[in-house]
């Protein structure tokens, strides 16, 4: 069997046209990762550029709410550019520029990681082109917006269901069409190895962090840590540094949409089958004749029909357990932190916010829990008031 | 492997001519009669293209094709219905084109037992490099079914390796990126099938960016054959159901310009 496998996950599905360029990757990366001097400069851009250590704030009033666990939330919204996105684009930028790379390619659900990986290349003095479903220009238009300030030249994908995973695809197209100057900046823990091991690198430190403070705070571990999960970045960072520790239970929040018993979901784990897409092997929503299945979430950024390998993995062998959010409980959530602890959260992380909400009260006092609050949510504020039929004009 | 594939690269008066055409676009009616009508015009070997809701290997072209024939009603036992009716008029040699989820979800034993039984001989899968291949090279020898090896612009130093274990012949990818009409193919191909030769006897045969007689002949003029597949799918697309007689006329010219080597 090839590498990068998470038990039957992973793997390399590509064109051979692209597969040179992965080996090289693979060979570039494990140099950089142990290279002291690459090691000191990413780690310079993340304190001092990206705001690291993100802090870990201790929610009281949600607690109080809540009435059980306490409540910790890693706040990953505080970063530069508004998510965790730019943990793992500040890596995979100045490793590309390294490489000898001038231009730099990303997909983007939400935007957000078309914003990080803009604000990167701009950053670090790389040509960087986005590509983006048309639904999600359109329901993300001040993002597209933001890309194009940063010096980013934005394509709307219009192929297929116009989102996520068919700017993955236009990406990989292009990507095929030039390789030997451009770098795909992959946005999660997805694709061909080595992708997920890369993606999961840089953004495990969420949790390398989220663990030395609540440790700290606390003085022990958490009880569980929850996060939201489209591709699984932002989860597999807050999950990573505490596999180890069997005691707490990783939690993953998926998009349930309009409810996983509709059509209008995009909730892989709970809905989908073992298949072969975007490079890997893993779980996707697909059809009886292995179709990829159209997904739905309010949320651009979990609207993806797919899931990284390595939650594929941890799922199969019940490290971690995922659990369904749909799109009302996301937005009450949202609505509750705004009110609660006076924090807008992206409509992502709302998923992850939703599910403690529902289990808070089975752990006692004594525990404590960790949300990912996985990005802010300045660009859901319109959304989020037609959802609830309210017209704002700017 | 002894199957149909070996013999479509034997005459030693022309070099091949492979047609590829999308299952179901406009209908399943249509692509029979297409196929056969190719098969009479002279194409040497039909690439069947099973359609998948995300061809990220495809240009536009092949891109609406797929999405034109899922909205259809194609599926997987449609296409092998397909094979089924060109086998009850015709021996023309059958490959499959498509992408590794359609295959894998149909099950790889069930997939390829249907396929020898219907003689399909090959497949190719662009989403499934040399280090995937075991998982589908396997089932698919157990029933007499070849996975065709692709060879890209970039490969290289993988080039020994891929050739010294491919089968039925080689796909010569021609340019970077997708699939689509291109004005003009800068690859040396003719250097790369000198490395190729180096490592195997198998056949190549040329893809990617072919269009007209006179690229088809420059491409087999340094290989054993060409593949024309967005040209023939533009041409279904604009002619819809009454296809037949330009695509007789256009596989005519084709073959015409390979046979002349």
């Amino acid at each position: 069997m090839s590498k990068g496998r998470y038990g039957i996950h992973g793997g390399q599905y590509i064109s051979e046209t692209l597969m040179n360029e992965l080996i090289k990757l693979e060979e570039c990366y494990e140099f950089y990762k142990k290279d002291p001097e690459f090691n000191r400069e990413l780690q310079k851009l993340l304190n001092e550029y990206a705001g690291r250590p993100s802090l870990l704030y201790y929610a009281e009033k949600m607690t109080k709410d809540l009435g059980g666990a306490k409540i910790y939330i890693k706040r990953e919204d505080l970063n530069h550019t508004g998510s965790h996105k730019i943990n793992n684009v500040l890596g995979q930028v100045l490793m590309a520029k390294k490489m000898g790379k001038t231009r730099v390619i990303a997909e983007t659900g939400a935007g957000q990681h078309g914003v990080a990986t803009a604000t990167a290349a701009a950053l670090l003095g790389l040509e960087c082109e986005i590509f983006m479903g048309k639904e999600d220009t359109d329901r993300q238009a001040l993002n597209v917006y933001r890309m194009e300030l940063l010096g980013a030249k934005v394509h709307p994908v219009t192929t297929g269901t116009m989102t996520l995973k068919d700017a993955v695809n236009e990406t990989m197209r292009e990507w095929t069409n030039r390789v030997s100057d451009t770098h795909y900046v992959l946005g999660s823990v997805m694709g061909p190895h080595p992708f997920p091991m890369i993606v999961r690198d840089f953004q495990s430190v969420i949790s390398k962090e989220a663990k030395e403070q609540i440790l700290e705070a606390e003085g022990k571990l958490p009880a569980a840590v929850i996060a939201c999960v489209g591709g699984g970045s932002n989860a597999m960072g807050m999950f990573y540094n505490f596999i180890e520790d069997k005691d707490v239970e990783l939690i993953g929040c998926e998009a349930a949409g309009k409810g996983v018993d509709t059509a209008f979901h995009a909730a892989t784990i709970a809905k989908g089958s073992l298949g072969v897409f975007h490079g890997m092997k893993s779980y996707f929503c697909q059809d009886e004749n292995g179709q990829i299945a159209p997904v739905y979430s309010i949320s651009a950024g979990l609207d993806y029909p797919g899931i990284g390998p390595e939650h594929a993995h941890l799922h199969d062998i019940g490290r971690a357990q995922y659990v369904p959010v749909t799109d009302d409980e996301a937005v009450s959530a949202f609505e509750y932190l705004a009110r609660t602890e006076g924090i807008i959260c992206a409509i992502e992380s709302a998923h992850a916010v939703a599910h403690v909400r529902k289990i808070a009260a089975n752990y006692s006092p004594e525990q404590s829990i960790i949300i990912c609050l996985s990005g802010r949510g300045d660009k859901d504020v319109a959304a989020i008031a037609r959802y609830r039929g309210v017209d704002i004009h700017e | 492997m002894n199957n149909k594939l070996s013999k479509v690269f034997d005459n030693p008066n022309h070099k091949a001519f492979i047609a590829f055409i999308t299952a179901g676009d406009p209908s399943a009616d249509c692509t029979v009669s297409y196929i056969l009508e190719m098969a009479e015009a002279g194409a040497d070997l039909i690439e069947i293209g099973i359609p998948f809701s995300d061809p990220t290997a495809e240009g536009v072209v092949i891109q609406e094709a797929n999405i034109r024939a899922l909205r259809g009603g194609m599926t997987t036992d449609g296409v092998f219905d397909i094979a089924r009716r060109v086998r009850e008029k015709s021996q023309v040699p059958l490959v499959f084109m498509t992408y590794l989820n359609p295959v894998f979800h149909y099950g790889y034993d069930r997939f390829f037992a249907r396929c020898e039984e219907l003689g399909v001989d090959g497949i190719i899968i662009p989403d499934l490099p040399f280090e995937e291949k075991d998982e589908v090279a396997v089932p698919a020898a157990a029933h007499n079914v070849s996975l065709i090896s692709m060879i890209a612009p970039t490969s290289e130093s993988r080039i020994q390796k891929i050739a010294s274990q491919a089968e039925g012949f080689i796909y010569v990818v021609s340019s970077m990126g997708v699939t689509g009409v291109r004005n003009e193919i800068k690859t040396d191909i003719g250097s790369m099938v000198e490395s190729i030769r180096k490592v195997t006897d198998v056949p190549c045969a040329v893809g990617f960016g072919i269009s007209t007689p006179e690229q088809a002949a420059a491409m087999a003029a340094v290989s054993d054959g060409a593949i024309v597949g967005s040209a023939i799918v533009k041409l279904i697309a604009k002619e819809g159901e009454n296809a037949a007689p330009v695509l007789r006329e256009y596989v005519k010219s084709m073959k015409e310009a390979v046979a002349a080597l």
